[in-house]
């Protein structure tokens, strides 16, 4: 039976198990728009293209399927970018499609027309123009499975008019033929060799955890490797939830604002296994001095990543789900030997201890003036272990991974590689409607909210009941810090000088403004929130100059890090 | 250092600007770049000469393999390969020179393409040197335009390089 492209498009997502997609309508995707309303999938409308690309971002972070996000050509299409971009850095499969004008008037400059395949070249992990109705089935094929295999990351299909509109025979091929693209590596077993002997051969070994292991699914695989070896365990933002931060051995975070203890263990290590993770320059610091002493041993699916950034001794390109299992079962095969290196490294892991001890990740409490790290404290002691937490990008978004202890993974959704404030609302509206009955809880400042706060009209539209915590410090609380420490407290354009009532908007779209000022207010205001219905704004008005510390300033090492202000 | 790599890519619409797009966005360098064809016709044949010390080169090769419409880069670096680039120049022949400018392009083997009673269009082939050394000697003469094509590469011996390898 001959099928329309719009149509042919969304029985391809129907097969590719796509059950939501978000998305904003316009004219050059308005067929699509007339068969949806015949076609099973869910359609979320956001309030800004950019809301709903980062709210198929987080679906596809809490999910592991793939986000789809809809929007027309040209104002649309080009609102797509920053969230394009943003999963682009994260690595997220995600599948967007964005309107084109008609072939025919592809290149004149036609009303709505962006060239979008030039635009997001270097923000795809690939993008596709469809120019023939025939060609569209293959293609919606291959970016689902360019989007999930492999390293992942986002996929643009571009789709003029009148592909939408003319017809073909459907049929939805079976198997995907790219010739330029063998994603699956298994890793080369000399090299595991290679890995489980310098594993052995290690006195101070650190697991140094990223984003891959959350991609991957790799928890319980990980955690047995790392009770196999009894080593110390530091994560990136985006490997936080893969390892329960309740562990002994978990150290948090490591870089810019790790902790104390996980940056010194880094730097005094003898060997460093990297998971899944890529050097970044906010992780590493000053690369000269970054782990001197270390021997590298780096796993990761893209062969980019390795060598890019830091000299590596043992490469082991491959999925994780490939090498943390082999790697496991390479050193169980050393019965003895384990059991000698957990012996020899038990000095090691004390050193960790007294590093703890003499620089926990702390704060000052205040009797009157609530502080940022209480009430993300308290969030963790009121909160399910499920509960999924977004955030935007600032200061809030390092106390919640410095103070959240995350336990289960996928539970964490952040902008980790780009750092897009205005991400964290539409991501809380992503993960809730992927998850209707779990909490879903967007910490947030004040300036970051603003950037997509209309997303409050969705989450009250479709009733997903996502609640928001604002730590407000009428500040760009991560600029402003900068501010003071490296430029003489010269607060250039950082105060927010116009004092919103959060409260009051919450009211005006129809969900529900709490505030506290008082610290004793805090666990109240919490408590009464997540019991709530619908969603709620919960604003703190916090310590106005709080600092995220520990720092390493910006090309300083991760040993240098200042302490307190 | 200079490299000169083969890049074999699917013969579609969008694709040189992906190659380019990954040399400019990571801050490679591209001296020269052909681009055509292969014998099967659903790929294209790239030839790059580029410039990096050994870790730049390993992330370009790197890189240009993660392109999902990359099927194959070859780097000759580190093998033996034999390269021709054509010139194309159109030189200054007033009547003082006409002879000089014949008996430079013999000494190459060029050919002369086109006369006019004011200028020779002449074409050569060769190694890159090659036809620097020519265009040294032609210059003196008066070149009004010239243009040249980039090296393109084949390895040595039987061995072939195809997009099944
Ligand atoms: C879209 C975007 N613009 C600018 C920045 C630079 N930036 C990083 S943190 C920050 C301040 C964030 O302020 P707020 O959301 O109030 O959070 P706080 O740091 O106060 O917790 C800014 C402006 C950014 N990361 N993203």
């Amino acid at each position: 039976m001959k099928k329309t492209g719009s149509q042919i498009l969304l029985e391809c997502l129907r097969l590719e198990g796509v059950e939501t997609v978000f998305g904003y309508p316009g004219g050059t995707v308005i067929n699509i728009y007339d068969d949806l309303m015949d076609s099973p999938i869910n359609h979320i409308l956001n309030r800004h293209e950019q809301a709903a690309v980062h709210a198929a971002d987080a679906y596809a972070r809490v999910t592991g399927k793939v986000g789809v996000a809809f929007a027309t050509s040209g104002p649309g299409a080009t609102n797509t970018v920053t969230g394009l971009a943003t999963a682009y850095m994260d690595s997220i499969p995600m599948v967007v499609i964005t309107g084109q004008v008609p072939t025919p008037l592809i290149g004149n400059d036609a009303f709505q027309e962006a060239d979008m395949i030039g635009i997001t070249r270097p923000i795809t992990k690939h993008n596709y123009l469809v120019r023939d109705v025939k060609d569209l089935a293959r293609i919606i094929k291959q970016a689902f499975y360019i989007a999930r295999s492999g390293r992942p990351g986002p996929v643009l299909v571009d789709l003029p008019k009148d592909v939408q509109m003319s017809s073909t025979t459907f049929e939805y091929p079976e198997t995907v033929e790219l010739r330029g693209y063998k994603p699956t590596v298994s890793a080369n077993p000399r090299q595991l060799d290679k890995a489980v002997k310098l594993i052995l051969a290690a006195r101070k070994p650190v697991v140094y955890v990223g984003g891959g292991a959350t991609l991957s699914d790799m928890s319980d695989e990980l955690m047995e490797f790392v009770e196999t070896i009894q080593a110390p365990v530091t994560t990136t933002l985006m490997g936080m939830a893969s390892f329960p931060n309740t562990h002994p051995l978990s150290m948090g975070m490591l870089g810019m604002h790790g902790t104390f203890y996980a940056n010194m263990a880094v730097t005094d290590s003898d060997l460093l296994i990297a998971l899944g993770a890529r050097f970044d320059d906010r992780v590493t610091g000053k690369i000269a001095t970054f782990a001197p002493d270390a021997k590298i041993i780096h796993v990761d699916v893209d062969p980019t990543s390795i060598k890019k950034n830091v000299r590596v001794d043992v490469p082991l390109v491959g999925m994780l789900q490939d090498v943390l299992p082999r790697l496991t079962a390479g050193l169980q095969k050393h019965g003895d030997e384990l059991r000698e290196v957990i012996a020899a490294t038990a000095g090691w892991r004390q050193q960790i201890v007294t590093w703890r001890e003499e620089h926990p990740i702390s704060y000052k409490q205040t009797k009157n003036t609530i502080k940022p790290q209480y009430v993300i404290e308290k969030l963790r002691e009121l909160t399910d272990d499920d509960a999924i937490i977004a955030t935007e990008v600032g200061q809030h978004q390092m106390w919640t991974a410095q103070f959240f202890d995350f336990i289960q993974p996928r539970t964490f959704v952040t902008s980790g590689g780009l750092g897009t404030m205005g991400y964290g609302l539409p991501a809380a509206l992503g993960a809730q409607a992927a998850f209707p009955k779990r909490q879903v809880i967007d910490i947030s400042g004040d300036g970051s909210f603003q950037m997509n706060s209309q997303e409050l009209a969705t989450l009250v539209q479709y009733r997903l009941p996502v609640k928001i915590v604002i730590l407000n410090n009428n500040f760009l609380g991560m600029v402003r810090q900068w501010q003071q420490l490296f430029f003489d407290r010269r607060y250039s354009q950082t105060c927010m000088e116009l004092p919103v009532d959060f409260v009051k908007l919450a009211e005006a779209y129809g969900a529900t403004g709490l505030r506290a000022t008082r610290p004793d207010e805090v666990e109240q205001v919490i408590r009464q929130g997540l019991e709530t219905p619908g969603p709620v704004i919960m604003e703190f008005k916090v310590a106005r100059e709080e600092n995220v510390l520990p720092m390493v300033p910006a090309g300083a090492g991760l040993n240098e890090m200042v302490l307190a202000s | 250092m200079k490299h000169t790599i083969s890049v074999l890519v699917e013969n579609e619409f969008g694709v040189l600007p992906r190659v380019a797009g990954l040399f400019s966005g990571r801050g490679f360098n591209i001296d020269s770049l052909s681009v055509a064809p292969t014998l099967d016709p659903t790929i294209s044949r790239m030839t790059i000469v580029t410039r990096g010390d050994n870790r730049i080169l390993e992330q370009i090769s790197k890189q240009l393999n993660k392109l999902i419409d990359v099927i194959k880069v070859i780097d000759f670096t580190e093998q033996n390969f034999v390269e021709r680039e054509m010139v194309l120049v159109k030189v200054t022949a007033d009547a003082e020179y006409r002879a000089e400018v014949l008996r430079i392009a013999d000494i190459f083997r060029a050919n002369v393409v086109d006369v006019t009673a004011r200028s020779y269009s002449i074409e050569a082939t060769g190694t890159p040197a090659k036809l620097d050394a020519l265009i040294e000697l032609l210059r003196p003469l008066g070149i009004k335009e010239l243009v040249r094509s980039g090296p393109i590469v084949l390895g040595r011996g039987p061995k072939a390089w195809k997009s099944s390898e």
